[in-house]
């Protein structure tokens, strides 16, 4: 058992470079995943932003968090694409006939996501920074952020597993990414939902992203975040977890 | 010490109401080289997914390196190492870097030299710091199979491994795998070309609907042939003949 445990930390860490590697060799997946959410951001701010009435004093402020969903969302399809390959190309039966950890292969891609993104993110806040980002966040608001962050990728990324361990194409692997695409953008993160619709307001603020933009936009104004945390919590520990278990029922029936 | 490196009996496996193995019995050796062989759909792969722990069979025993696939899953793929119907091989890296990759896997001492010494081995200096998506399809199966000999397992197997090759790079795999058997590893392969067979293997089964219906050496399967008849000059019967004949047979029942 001792063994078992110390192979499964060391090859899936083997795994989560091998994977990176993929990451930072490939040009398309960060231009999609880092400078598509900057140049959205760049929209936003000096075409759009002047017409949007957020009522906050500073417009980059207010986006932001929506921008790092929106930069969460743009990365998962690559999650599901690499995994399709994986178990296409027969390198996963490769990696289940030698002696090592089962799962390994699977957290390897997982976690390739949360530290890209971690990557990605922390570049965009940069950006942001030069663009007339604020923050009067402490350390532990900071903290609060780059875990609400790391759960969110962690949920969509494990919605984006099963897509992959599920399609029989390249193009289905990467269809999950567009529905989730639209969630940021139906929500708060950009304009304030009071002017929506009724119909799509409804929506719009009770959807997951909503309580997560809300969440991460009071911790970086340093104000009180309330019952939002806990809806966002709520949500996501709530879809990670089922996400979690229905790919990992996928993973041991595929393979 | 048993003699046997794998020892299958009454194996059935169905996907979806498809029937795909009836009740396969086989044996192989430790130190041979074995070949199966059958036509496209026979059932080859389902045997060899079988006996390397990827799938489960519906009914029926396995026992590979001395261990229960179905029991001993983990202890099977401690003696095996597989080289998939299709080369499985990382595009986006490099030769070496898919080695080494799998040298640490494997969690060996010095995974640096044991991929330089395969590079070697198998001609792939050269190409061993470009991306494997760069290599051609001759490359790419020496790669595949030199990443299957990391850690050199004492129980290969390898699904149609020239399929798909040039007669050279036939040839070079074939001098491959006489090596491997010559240092003692045993040899499972799958191969639809009889000539492989009768090149390489020490004992022959022939797989057709889902059961093995011939096997045994190769002067034992000629020996099954029909006598020649009618003819001036003694021709002895290929084993393409043979195949095709018993085959011929089998489906006239
Ligand atoms: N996962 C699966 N689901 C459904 N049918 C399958 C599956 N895997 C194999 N089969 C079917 O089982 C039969 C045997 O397949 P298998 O791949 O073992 O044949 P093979 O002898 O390796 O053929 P080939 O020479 O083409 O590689 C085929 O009819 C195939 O369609
Ligand atoms: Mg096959």
């Amino acid at each position: 058992m001792e063994t078992t445990r110390t192979y499964f930390l060391t090859d899936t860490a083997i795994m989560l470079g091998r994977s990176l590697r993929h990451v930072f060799r490939s040009m398309d997946t960060i231009i999609t995943v880092t400078l598509m959410p900057i140049a959205m951001m760049l929209l936003f701010v000096y075409v759009l932003g002047g017409a949007i009435q957020t009522g906050a004093d500073n417009y980059v402020n207010y986006l932001l968090p929506g921008i790092l969903l929106i930069a969460i969302a743009n990365s998962i399809g690559y999650t599901s694409y690499r995994l399709f390959l994986d178990m296409q190309k027969g390198i996963f039966e490769r990696f289940h006939s030698m002696p090592i950890a089962r799962s390994a292969a699977l957290w390897g891609h997982v976690l390739t996501s949360l530290v890209s993104n971690m990557i990605s993110l922390f570049i965009i806040v940069l950006v942001a920074l030069v663009m007339g980002f604020r923050s009067s966040a402490g350390v532990l608001e900071w903290l609060g952020v780059a875990g609400m962050l790391a759960l969110f990728t962690l949920t969509l990324t494990w919605i984006a597993a099963i897509a992959g361990l599920s399609a029989k194409s390249v193009d289905g692997a990467a269809a999950i990414a567009y529905p989730i695409h639209f969630l940021p953008l139906i929500s708060s993160a950009f304009v304030p939902t009071a002017t929506m619709p009724s119909a799509v307001r409804i929506f719009a603020e009770n959807q997951p992203v909503t309580s997560v933009v809300e969440t991460i936009r009071a911790l970086l104004s340093n104000q009180p975040v309330g019952s939002e945390l806990w809806l966002a919590l709520g949500w996501c520990g709530g879809i990670v977890l089922l996400a979690y278990l229905f790919a990992m029922r996928v993973y041991r029936r595929a393979n | 010490m048993q003699k046997l490196a794998i020892k299958v009996e009454g194996l059935q496996k169905s996907f979806k109401g498809l029937s795909v193995l009836k009740g396969v019995d086989l044996e192989v050796e430790k130190g041979s080289i074995f070949a199966l062989l059958g036509t496209n759909g026979s059932g080859k792969t389902t045997i060899v997914k079988i006996l390397t722990t990827l799938l489960r069979p519906d009914s029926g025993k396995a026992i590979v390196g001395g261990f229960d696939v179905n029991q001993n899953p983990g202890q099977v793929r401690q003696a095996i190492s597989l080289t998939g119907q299709f080369a499985a091989v990382d595009e986006m890296l490099t030769g070496r870097e898919n080695l080494i990759l799998i040298a640490r896997l494997r969690h060996l001492q010095n995974p640096r030299r044991i991929a330089d010494d395969l590079l070697n081995r198998f001609g792939l200096n050269e190409a061993a710091g470009r991306l494997a998506s760069t290599y051609s399809g001759g490359m790419r199966r020496r790669l595949d199979i030199a990443m299957s000999l990391v850690g050199n397992a004492q129980l290969v197997f390898l699904d149609e491994p020239t399929t798909g090759l040039d007669p050279e790079a036939r040839i070079e795999v074939w001098k491959i795998i006489k090596e491997l058997a010559a240092g003692g590893t045993t040899v499972f392969l799958t191969t639809q070309y009889l000539e492989e067979a009768e090149q390489l293997a020490d004992r022959i089964a022939i797989l057709d609907k889902g059961k093995i219906i011939v096997s045994g050496t190769l002067a034992e399967l000629k020996k099954m042939f029909p006598a020649a008849t009618v003819e001036y000059i003694e021709k002895q019967p290929s084993l393409e003949e043979i195949f095709l004949a018993i085959v011929g047979a089998n489906q006239e029942q």
